[in-house]
């Protein structure tokens, strides 16, 4: 049951509610029709009218000579260096860059604002309103329509050739597996599942610990209390320069050293002879989602991953203190050689990086 | 002029000899656009499209999607000897090699900002006028596709330099991909080709960026500005201004002049920021090394809500059968998208089972005539951008100087009381605004003047509106919660039927429940009898309707 009001225009002005419904009043106010818009200053005035056409052809004039300008800088305002030894000059790019984009914007802008203001004050065109009609078909064209699609429908027999209809959707269905089959060699096809080739970095027994840039071994005695250094394997530089190894490497086996007190290092049973007086090595690929981590404060001995804030206590073991990640950052167990060098004990005893569903406890 | 008229005229005679499209046109040409400012953001975002097509074409000339490895030997002194990819290399080629390289980089990627921009503000502006109402749903969906794929083009575009911050922003994927339970590894083995980073992932997101994703964008804008073509544009009420007819300018002049010109504004702004505002200057990031990342860096804007998602997530890891689901990550990056697009993709469905209605809808709503709808939008505003300035804690912690915990923690509590603290005041705003109208229609507008009567009894001088005043604030519909009505007929018979309905009436009730309804005849005429001026005019022109 629906009730509405239908107002003076005869257009349906209230809701036709789903259930019974109270009786919609009718609308206060009567529309009092379209009215027309007022006459604009450059309909009735010449001047202001002639004035407005200046306008108009001069946006449209400033921008070709803003187009000819912008052609004129490309060829005079060179970026390329005389001699190439040289390089490139900063300020001659920025120079090039804002000189071309001046001319080419306000070019652009111009010829926009010109047509804008021509249709504004000088096109004559009326308020034109046309009528909305329903979109809805009428009910005997839709009637035609099924009539037309169930006698297709019948003249093919689809309901009625149940084998041809089951054999054709079965073909069909199986038709996308090759697209998605496919795509199977997207990833590598050996070295494993993808989990298990994230258990293991080039870290092992005795590979020397490095300086990251320089890559340096380093001596216990090269480290002062506080100090934090980014470190990689000794491995590492062997790998080849091409191929995709070497960057893989480079987002698992960095690794930041940092030296404190030995009596603020609360060490967690299993662990305590892996570090070298008070050196200890932390996976720098936070558990998070594996940002390498950066900011370090040594009085706290936390360190912040910059991505979202995950904090991790170096003196306890990695230990998260504030944000998002859920682990602890995986530690390096380290000794000193022979020559008294810092090298790994063992690979990683855990995967580094984020969490993954076959990373078990 | 008249050469020019002439020649189009042999074109169309030649068109129309063969496809009738004469036909078409008449019935076309003069097609209405209504006016306002609030459908050009619409347009922003199309044309903006446009130049970001336009620049990107330029870009792929010299663009090399590749990460092998090449010896930087280039125009940029700081970087000459660094290794790098081919992708960074040829990046530092466009911007120092190439003339208007860095301007046509700089355009892409304002391009790009503006672009997502204009689409996010048009569909609010949709959102709020209620123009995803019936017909218009299905331009409503595409809308929400659009969005996605815009934010999926951007993120591809970002990734393809292979510079420091794209690189970062892959690694982030990654994790996130890691999260996802059974397939996550493989899903990230084969986006990568192997391990994380790998050396293809560039060659894969090209495609994706310059053609896929480009693609569907233009298929889908197609059909959707066909739609809207075919539906005729949505308008606001007033005087002569009905659900039943369209009122505006027509397309052939004025539609074409104003949005034509508007088209170089939009590219003429864009070009304008690209002269003057530096957007990635990757040279300066340099290129992708998995082992570093800059302190403060941030996400193109539109991926700063996700970010934030992640920073404020506290740490919650589980096991089931030993395996561990890290609901820390999967919350924020797998669910939370999923959590905001069903809603806002299924929102137009939503709202059509609270009215209960199945009609047209040609007349916008101004917001406040609907405080619920409103109110649940700027509470999904407020919620967005909470996460959106978690996504800058660390910026905001800076400029506010204060520890980032209490920002985190902040918007990890604010999350969940703001939104509807947001809804709860906005709906209340609306009815203040609805209550206002209806007071101006029933005593007149406020003059400010104050009158002291004989007896010394002060009261406000209030001027009638006109009636064309009066309708513009009682056009729109008066909305009443449905009514379940009893739950058994007279006969004591229950309706079947009954709890549907009480669902249903419950929505309504919810919706429009505490509508300020417009005045009805009898209050406007009990209005008038208190003697307070009121809308005389209004009045007096009621029942003869036309002027
Ligand atoms: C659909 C919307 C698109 C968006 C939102 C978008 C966005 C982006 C962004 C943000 C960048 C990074 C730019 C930088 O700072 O260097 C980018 C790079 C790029 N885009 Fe697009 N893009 C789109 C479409 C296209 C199309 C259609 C093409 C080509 C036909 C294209 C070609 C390129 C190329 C070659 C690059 C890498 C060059 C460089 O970074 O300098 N893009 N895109
Ligand atoms: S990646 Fe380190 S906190 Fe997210």
């Amino acid at each position: 049951m629906s009730t509405h009001n239908v107002n003076p225009n005869g257009d349906e002005h209230a809701v036709v509610p789903h259930g019974e419904h109270a009786v919609v009043p009718a609308d206060p106010i009567a529309d009092p029709g379209l009215h027309h818009d007022e006459l604009r200053l450059t309909d009735v005035d010449d001047k202001a009218e002639r004035r407005a056409e200046r306008q108009v052809a001069g946006m449209f004039t400033l921008a070709s000579l803003l187009t000819v300008a912008f052609i004129v800088f490309y060829v005079v305002v060179g970026i390329h260096p005389d001699n190439p030894e040289n390089g490139v000059n900063i300020g001659d790019v920025q120079v090039s860059n804002l000189t071309l984009g001046l001319t080419l914007g306000l070019a652009l802008f111009l010829l926009g604002a010109g047509a804008v203001q021509w249709a504004r004050s000088l096109m004559t065109s009326p308020e034109v309103v046309h009528q909305r009609h329903e979109l809805r078909s009428d009910d005997e064209t839709r009637a035609a329509t099924i009539a037309d699609f169930d006698t297709g429908t019948e003249e093919t027999g689809f309901g009625r050739r149940k084998l041809i209809r089951n054999s054709l959707l079965g073909a069909l269905a199986l038709l996308p597996l090759p697209a998605v089959i496919m795509l199977r060699d997207l990833g590598p096809n050996t070295g494993g599942t993808p989990a298990q080739r994230k258990e293991h970095t080039i870290w092992a027994e005795g590979v020397r610990v490095l300086t990251d840039v320089t890559f340096m071994p380093i001596r216990a005695a090269d480290l002062e209390i506080g100090q934090l250094v980014n470190a990689m394997p000794a491995t590492f530089e062997a790998l080849p320069e091409h191929g995709p190894e070497r960057i893989n490497e480079r987002a698992k086996s960095p690794v930041m050293l940092v030296r404190m007190l030995p009596e603020d290092i609360h060490v967690e049973p299993g662990r305590e002879n892996w570090g070298v007086d008070g050196i200890l090595a932390y996976s720098k690929i936070c558990t998070h989602v594996g940002c390498p981590i950066s900011l370090y404060e040594q009085t706290t001995h936390h360190m912040l991953c910059p991505c979202h804030q995950s904090t991790f206590d170096l003196s306890d073991n990695g230990k998260v203190i504030f944000g998002p990640a859920a682990r602890s950052l995986p530690q390096l167990p380290i000794a000193v050689d022979s020559e008294g060098y810092l090298i790994a004990q063992s690979d990683f005893t855990e995967p580094v990086g984020p969490s993954y569903w076959e990373r078990t406890r | 002029m008249s050469a020019i008229v002439n020649s189009a005229g042999k074109v169309v005679d030649f068109v129309d000899q063969r496809i009738t499209a004469s036909n078409w046109l008449k019935r076309n040409i003069r097609k209405v656009f209504p006016d306002h400012w609030s459908f050009l953001l619409g347009e922003i975002a199309l044309f903006s499209f446009i130049m970001i097509l336009l620049s990107g074409v330029f870009l792929t000339l010299w663009f090399k999607p590749t990460m092998a490895h090449v010896v930087y030997e280039g125009a940029y002194l700081p970087m000459r000897g660094v290794g790098m990819s081919e992708a960074y290399s040829s990046t530092l080629e466009i911007s120092f090699e190439v003339r208007g390289g860095l301007l046509m980089r700089q355009v892409h990627h304002w391009g790009a900002l503006i672009f997502v921009a204009a689409m996010s503000a048009h569909m609010l502006r949709v959102f709020f006028t209620g123009a995803f109402r019936k017909p218009r749903e299905i331009n409503w969906l595409i809308g929400v596709v659009l969005l996605v794929l815009a934010v999926a083009a951007g993120f591809t575009g970002y990734s393809l330099p292979d510079d420091l911050l794209s690189g970062t922003g892959l690694r982030i994927i990654e994790g996130g991909m890691l999260a996802i339970p059974i397939v996550g590894t493989y899903m990230s083995s084969f986006l990568f080709g192997g391990e994380y980073p790998g050396d293809d992932i560039i060659a894969r997101l090209y495609p994706v960026h310059i053609l896929l994703v480009p693609g569907l964008i233009i298929a889908l804008v197609t059909a959707h500005l066909m739609i809207l073509w075919y539906q005729k544009h949505t308008h606001w009420g007033g005087p002569g201004k009905t659900n039943n007819n369209v009122a505006g300018a027509p397309f052939f002049p004025i539609y074409v002049a104003k949005a034509g010109g508007f088209q170089f504004i939009v590219m003429g702004v864009i070009v304008l920021l690209a002269a003057t505002i530096q957007i990635n200057p990757v040279w300066l990031w340099g290129p992708y090394d998995p082992s570093v990342v800059s302190a403060g860096t941030q996400p193109d804007w539109y991926v700063g809500f996700l970010d934030g998602a992640l920073r404020v997530m506290p740490a919650w890891e589980f096991y089931i059968f030993d395996h561990p689901v890290s609901m820390s990550v999967l919350i924020p990056a797998i669910l939370l998208p999923g959590i905001i697009l069903t809603p806002l993709a299924l929102y137009p469905w939503l709202e059509q089972k609270a009215t209960g209605d199945t009609r047209e809808h040609h007349l916008l709503d101004r917001p406040r005539n609907v405080p619920v709808r409103t109110g649940i939008g700027v509470a999904f505003i407020v919620f967005y951008v909470l996460l959106w300035i978690a996504g800058g804690n660390d910026f905001f912690a800076t400029i506010l100087e204060i520890p980032v915990n209490w920002i985190t923690w902040f918007i990890r509590i604010g999350i969940f009381v703001l939104p509807p603290l947001a809804f709860i005041m906005t709906k209340r705003i609306c009815m203040g605004l609805q209550r206002r109208d209806r007071d101006k229609v029933m005593h007149g507008r406020e003059t400010g003047i104050v009158m002291v009567s004989p007896d010394g009894e002060f009261s406000e001088l209030h001027a009638p509106l006109s009636q064309a005043q009066a309708y513009q604030l009682t056009w729109h519909e008066r909305q009443l919660p449905s009514d379940p009505g009893p739950a058994t007929d007279a006969n004591g018979i229950p309706n079947p039927n009954y709890r549907a309905k009480r669902a249903q009436a419950r929505l309504s009730r919810f919706y429009f429940g505490d509508v300020v309804q417009k005045p009805t005849v009898q209050e406007l005429e009990a209005a008038h009898h208190d003697g307070h001026g009121g809308s005389d005019s209004a009045r007096d022109e009621l029942p003869s309707g036309q002027q």
